[in-house]
């Protein structure tokens, strides 16, 4: 596979050591004069000096061989243009951007880029996930399906407390798939009960979050 | 009409006032708070006392981009010293705020004439300066005697 990456951060760097590792073609694009010299001792040819937002730079590198464009500089307009102009102008069918800003992850999203990742967005979702402060925390999305499995704490005296699986009266569309009790876990059945204390795990339709997450609301 | 302009340099501080005086509406979105200096230089009232309006933010923040009005603006000029930030406020304004005028400085002629093929309108001073100068140097009617 030819990768190309846009970035010779401690990023794009790393995951070209890792990439040449495996066995795979890659070539770095970096900007910054000094950052590039440093890079170059390890990675030698195959990376480049150039600003990778201009046409002619990532046309010298190859691009329109690439299998997957990876942009992974430390600037989200820049990343966003270079992920643009890799699948609308010289068709490649595979892009990773990096988010810097979790904030700027609605921009990719408008202008079709994705996958976008966020290293402070997953790190927000970690913290999200061991601080019991938060009720419900979103596990994972996936936007094209339109599905997402989120996991729900159940207080004392909530609607779901002391109810089965089945009578928990859930809409379709919610499926209860595990529930997470004394450090362990099972996969539940309609009889199963749900107690004050366990965590819920449930895949759910997009847009159902709100009638969800009421069987888990203390009145 | 009310214009929107993203990044009071040299060009855009200059539009923000032509346009002002022509008796528009016009609010100006720049990081640098400094930035509002251009818009005072050479007037009698500063900026804001012409009616003018500044909003300090960086130009991908939805919500400075919604205090400096972009959801009612008629026409959006986004003219940051950034290609790139320039041509993703661009496509923002349009697709998200559904600007109906929206004009884009961009210096770089390949990127430029790109992105101006994919629907955006977009300004670049650097293929207008390359006209220009090949214009002058061909016009020129040598008196040298050398050949053409």
């Amino acid at each position: 596979m030819y990768v190309l990456i846009v970035g010779a951060g401690k990023v794009g760097w790393n995951l070209a050591r890792e990439l040449v590792e495996k066995e795979n073609e890659v070539t770095v694009i970096e900007s910054n004069r000094r950052r590039y010299e440093v890079v170059e001792e390890e990675l030698e040819h195959s990376i480049h000096y150039g600003d990778g937002t201009e046409l002619w730079v990532l046309e010298r590198a190859g691009i329109g061989r690439a299998d997957l464009v990876v942009a992974v500089t430390g600037d989200d307009e820049d990343n966003i243009l270079i992920c643009q102009m890799a699948q609308e102008k010289y068709s490649i069918e595979r892009v990773i951007a990096r988010c810097n800003n979790p904030r700027n992850l609605q921009h990719f999203e408008l202008l079709g880029i994705k996958p976008a990742v966020s290293a402070t967005d997953l790190i927000l979702r970690l913290i999200e996930h061991e601080v019991p402060k938060y009720g419900l925390v979103h596990l994972l999305d996936l936007k094209e399906e339109r599905l997402e499995i989120i996991e729900i704490e159940v207080p004392e005296g909530c609607p779901a407390a002391g109810s089965t699986v089945k009578d928990l009266g859930l809409p379709d569309g919610a499926l209860v798939i595990s529930i997470l009790r004394d450090r362990g876990g099972f996969v539940p059945v309609g009889d199963s009960v749900i107690t004050a204390g366990d965590e819920v795990l449930l895949v759910l339709d997009i847009g159902l979050e709100e009638i969800v997450t009421e069987r888990f609301a203390c009145p | 009409m009310f214009v929107l302009i993203v990044g009071s340099g040299r060009v855009g501080s200059a539009v923000a006032k032509s346009m002002l005086s022509d008796g528009h509406e016009v609010s100006v979105l720049d990081e640098n708070p400094e930035a509002i200096a251009l818009l005072n230089r050479g007037q009698d009232e500063s900026w804001e006392d012409l009616g003018g309006s500044f909003t300090v933010g960086t130009a991908l923040e939805i919500d400075a981009l919604l205090e400096a009005g972009i959801d009612r603006a008629d026409a959006f000029l986004a003219s940051t010293d950034g290609d790139n930030t320039n041509i993703v406020i661009a496509q923002i304004a349009k697709k998200r705020f559904e600007v109906e005028l929206v004009v884009v400085r961009v210096l770089d002629p390949g990127r430029a004439k790109w992105y101006a093929e994919q629907g955006l309108q977009t300004v670049c001073p650097t293929q207008t300066a390359i006209e220009l100068l090949e214009a002058a140097v061909r016009g020129h009617k040598s008196s040298r005697g050398g050949a053409g």
